[in-house]
């Protein structure tokens, strides 16, 4: 990665913040951050200018600047502390400032793909460190002493023999002038006192005490209420509308068509536009709208399901082929094979998406919770014809983003409103509209087969992928695999010698998105269930199946022992009792799974889960745990409850009451551990905890129960 | 004119008596730490008290309000409601935090009726309040943190 850390020109940089007094200015002259993303949205590569992250005022402020938002996974802390750590400042003398999208601060202002940590671990630190050498520099030159002479510590600079110390603030001015450092020294990782810790979130205070401000709890003067009506059956073209009776309710002051943006999927609605939210709701019900459903008011879930099961028999492209399968497979004195299939689902954050607009005289400030400031920055300026420097995008804390808020379809809808009616608005879907709009978590189904030597070693592998994909153009070319939908089941590190692994792709026409840990929150379900049931094939424990195929050293070898280790693994469950293990690696990192159930009447209970998620190198460990608790839960939610269906067109789930979450009495016991045993490469935390749960789930359904999960959703208090 | 007291002060709002308290509270008073999730009293993230019991205001009407003391998460301060938020401190209970207004103001309704309340009893009391980021564990851990304080 080219870094390369610059004093940047203060002067462009300080009108682009509207900081004062600033004396320090330290960035990074950065490729974007080179991120694997969900779906290409920083256009990794492209190099930008410059990219500033510190400030410190001559008052002694110091501010940071974070890219990535904060959508409660963590990075208004991680992302502020890899600076903090270098510069020898704790956090809470920090302001903490998130970057909306502004040129200067470079490609990567999103949080998607657990990236944020993973790439901006070592870029961040020397932006730190370089800022901590050149303050220490300037006081040196200042006192007249060898710079050896002189420390930093809780954001000032000491000297060592006489005791004297200078503020940071005093420094700033002095410090700007010190050439940058070319390689500045990182701290030893034995002397951190952030990175590495367990150190307390400075959001959390805002989020107990409600004063941290969401996108939905953004006002601004003249704002007026925005809801709209979009067309239950997906798909649908919007023909006209009588908006007589709903122009007649209290409050209401407009009536406008919007359009919706995700991607090639685009639809019209129309926005009830009123002095309070509640007038708008009331207007919307009043009004009538005539739709054209092109079709697809013929649309239902079980007729899609068989068409899927009917694709599964075409050949599907080769996404990945080693050894000879085919060869082996049908000459193989033991074979297996089984057709998995998984749901449709929503994202479902707490807070729905919102967005307030304001459009004045050729200028757009947007005030959101959004996972993509940069994307929104790119989109935005093209879209409306609006120069970056007259869009401000303010990122507000997200309330759950999961994936939902990479896409900012319903910001566009908010821009279209306030441009036309000519005053800021506020945009708020209520939960019907953010549950039947979607967009949603495509299923993927899996035809699964495997080949055992007589002596019940995995000698041949196949796992091809139906489903459709989150690039939704009907000229999508089949004769490729899409390596999205299916994401990580070429990259276990199980040594099989023959495999081959296919992808057949069929058509969907409602509008598709990542979701938390996308496609491998379902293709672990198959892959994970399958190798066990060649494990059962086979004869073996399952942990000694999957061990047996990892004779070489792996991150997934060390993770498996892990959760041997910790879940006791060998030691006699009581009767009625089963465990069961899986493991999943794909792009943004590596977690695993025991999983303890029992019997229960007819069900299953949860009885206690194990979890192993392996970083290489730990930024706070208190934050990891709370991620891996709650993916484990999102994930129970995804194997359990309803999903999404579809009937006439039209989503069958509304609201909490039909397309449940997991509630606090459901919820398992998550034991997490760390695996953070350095190595070259860090790996995620958000979302590797989500797709390995269902495969060590149903693995102790069967273990304990004899009965084979091979189809998600399922309920859990019917299994036998 | 609709009168108000929410959090010891009065307010007159200006809103048709079916609407829902939630969106007096916010859109109109302008306290926006009660939060919206579904407006079907299924998530809890709208939690508030009246007259000390928790309510979903998303589902209460306004009009309903009228002469009784609403208290909103910006006025929890007795010793109870500082001993929750504490322990959501200590424990880092908030992952995005939107739901947890409502997990405290139920934790505090819950608290103030069983100062030591069983897990059976933390599931009765906040089953109402859904957590998409999954918090659960931590929520269970702080309610009996915070039922600790307010022994000592
Ligand atoms: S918004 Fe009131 S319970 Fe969900
Ligand atoms: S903390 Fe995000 S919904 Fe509860």
């Amino acid at each position: 990665m080219a870094n390369q850390l610059t004093n940047i020109d203060r002067r462009n940089f300080l009108r682009l913040t509207g900081i004062t007094g600033a004396g320090l200015v330290l960035g990074l002259s950065a490729h974007a951050d080179g991120a694997a993303t969900v779906e290409n949205l920083a256009a990794a590569g492209e190099s930008f200018e410059l990219t500033p992250y510190v400030v410190i005022e001559k008052s002694g402020q110091i501010t940071i600047f974070n890219t990535k938002p904060e959508i409660g996974q963590g990075t208004f802390q991680s992302i502020p502390a890899l600076i903090a750590e270098e510069l020898e400042v704790s956090l809470d003398k920090v302001v903490i400032q998130h970057t909306g999208g502004e040129k200067k601060f470079g490609g990567a202002q999103f949080s998607g793909g657990s990236a944020s940590v993973r790439t901006s671990y070592t870029s961040l630190r020397k932006v730190g460190a370089s800022a901590r050498e050149m303050l220490i520099t300037a006081a040196a030159t200042q006192w007249n002493v060898p710079v050896s002479e002189c420390y930093a510590s809780d954001a000032k600079v000491f000297h060592k023999p006489s005791g004297k110390s200078l503020g940071y603030g005093e420094l700033a001015e002095a410090a700007a002038k010190v050439e940058v450092p070319k390689e500045p020294r990182l701290k030893d990782p034995k002397d951190f006192t952030i990175l590495g810790k367990s150190t307390p979130r400075p959001d959390v205070p805002l989020k107990v005490n409600g004063t941290a401000q969401f996108g939905i709890d953004v006002s601004v003067p003249g704002m007026v209420y925005a809801s709209i009506e979009r067309c239950p059956v997906l798909g649908s073209k919007l023909v006209s509308y009588d908006d007589s009776a709903a122009k007649k309710v209290k409050g209401v002051v407009a009536v406008e068509k919007c359009e919706r943006i995700h991607g090639v999927y685009r639809s019209e609605g129309v926005a009830v536009i009123a002095e309070t939210y509640w007038a708008a709701l009331q207007g919307r019900k009043a009004l009538k709208v005539t739709w054209d459903h092109q079709g697809n008011d013929k649309f239902n879930s079980k007729t899609y399901e068989q068409s899927l099961r009917d694709a599964s028999k075409q050949e599907g492209a080769v996404e990945h082929s080693q050894g000879d399968f085919d060869k082996t497979f049908a000459e193989a004195p033991v074979k297996l094979e089984a057709f998995y299939e998984t749901p449709i689902v929503s994202h479902s954050p707490i807070e729905p998406m919102n967005c307030v607009a304001s459009w004045k005289d050729g200028s757009l400030e947007i005030w959101t919770s959004t996972q993509v400031p940069g994307r929104i920055m790119d989109e935005f300026t093209k879209t409306y014809d609006v120069a970056p420097e007259k869009l401000k995008i303010h990122v507000m804390f997200n309330g759950g983003g999961f994936g939902r808020r990479l896409y900012p379809d319903y910001v566009h809808e908010a821009v279209q409103l306030t441009k036309k009616i000519g005053r800021p608005v506020k945009s708020i879907w209520t939960r019907e509209d953010d549950t039947r709009m979607g967009p949603f978590r495509p299923m993927t189904f899996s035809a699964m087969k495997g080949a055992l030597s007589a002596d019940g070693k995995a000698i041949a592998f196949q796992h091809k992928v139906i489903s459709p994909t989150l690039d939704m153009r009907k000229d999508y070319d089949k004769t490729k695999a899409d390596r999205t939908m299916t994401e990580g089941i070429s990259e276990q590190k199980y040594e099989i010698a023959n495999m081959k692994n296919l992808y057949v792709h069929h058509y969907l026409h409602l509008p598709l998105a990542a979701w938390r840990a996308v496609t491998s929150t379902t293709l672990a379900f198959s892959h994970e269930c399958f190798i066990d049931e060649m494990a059962v094939k086979a004869k073996k424990d399952p942990m000694a199946f999957r061990l047996g195929m990892l004779t070489k050293e792996s991150d997934t070898k060390n993770v498996l022992n892990k959760l041997k280790e910790v879940s006791n693994w060998d030691k006699p469950l009581p009767a009625g009792w089963g465990r069961g293990v899986a493991q999943y690696e794909f792009f943004a990192g590596l977690g695993g799974f025991v999983v303890e159930v029992s019997k229960k009447g007819t069900g299953i209970k949860i009885e206690k889960v194990y979890a192993v998620i392996d970083l290489g190198t730990v930024v706070n460990p208190d934050t990891v745990e709370a991620q891996v608790q709650g993916a484990a839960v999102m994930a129970l939610t995804a194997a359990v409850k309803s999903g999404i269906t579809f009937e006439n067109g039209q989503t069958v789930q509304s609201n909490y009451h039909n397309n449940q979450l997991v509630r606090i009495n459901e919820m398992p016991k998550v034991e997490v551990h760390i695996l953070a045993n350095g190595g070259p490469r860090i790996k995620g935390v958000g979302e590797p905890g989500l797709p390995p749960f269902a495969p060590a789930l149903c693995n102790a359904i069967y273990a304990a129960t004899g009965k084979r999960i091979r189809r998600l959703p399922f309920d859990i208090n019917k299994i036998v | 004119m609709i009168k108000l007291t929410i959090n010891n002060q009065t307010y007159e709002v200006d809103a048709s008596p079916e609407m829902p308290l939630l969106w007096a509270i916010r859109d109109m008073v302008g306290l926006t730490g009660t939060k919206f999730g579904c407006g079907m009293a299924q998530c809890g993230a709208c939690t508030v008290h009246v007259d000390g019991n928790p309510v979903r205001s998303c589902s209460f009407p306004v009009s309903a309000a009228v002469g009784k003391k609403i208290t909103t998460i910006e006025g929890l301060s007795e010793r109870i409601g500082e001993a929750v938020k504490k322990a959501w401190i200590e424990l880092q209970v908030p992952q995005c935090g939107y739901c947890q207004s409502g997990q405290i103001m139920s934790a505090t309704a819950l608290l103030k009726t069983k100062p030591k309340p069983t897990d059976a009893d933390i599931d009765a009391a906040m089953q109402g309040n859904l957590c998409r980021c999954g918090t659960y564990q931590r929520i269970r851990s702080a309610i009996h943190r915070a039922s600790e304080l307010i022994q000592s």
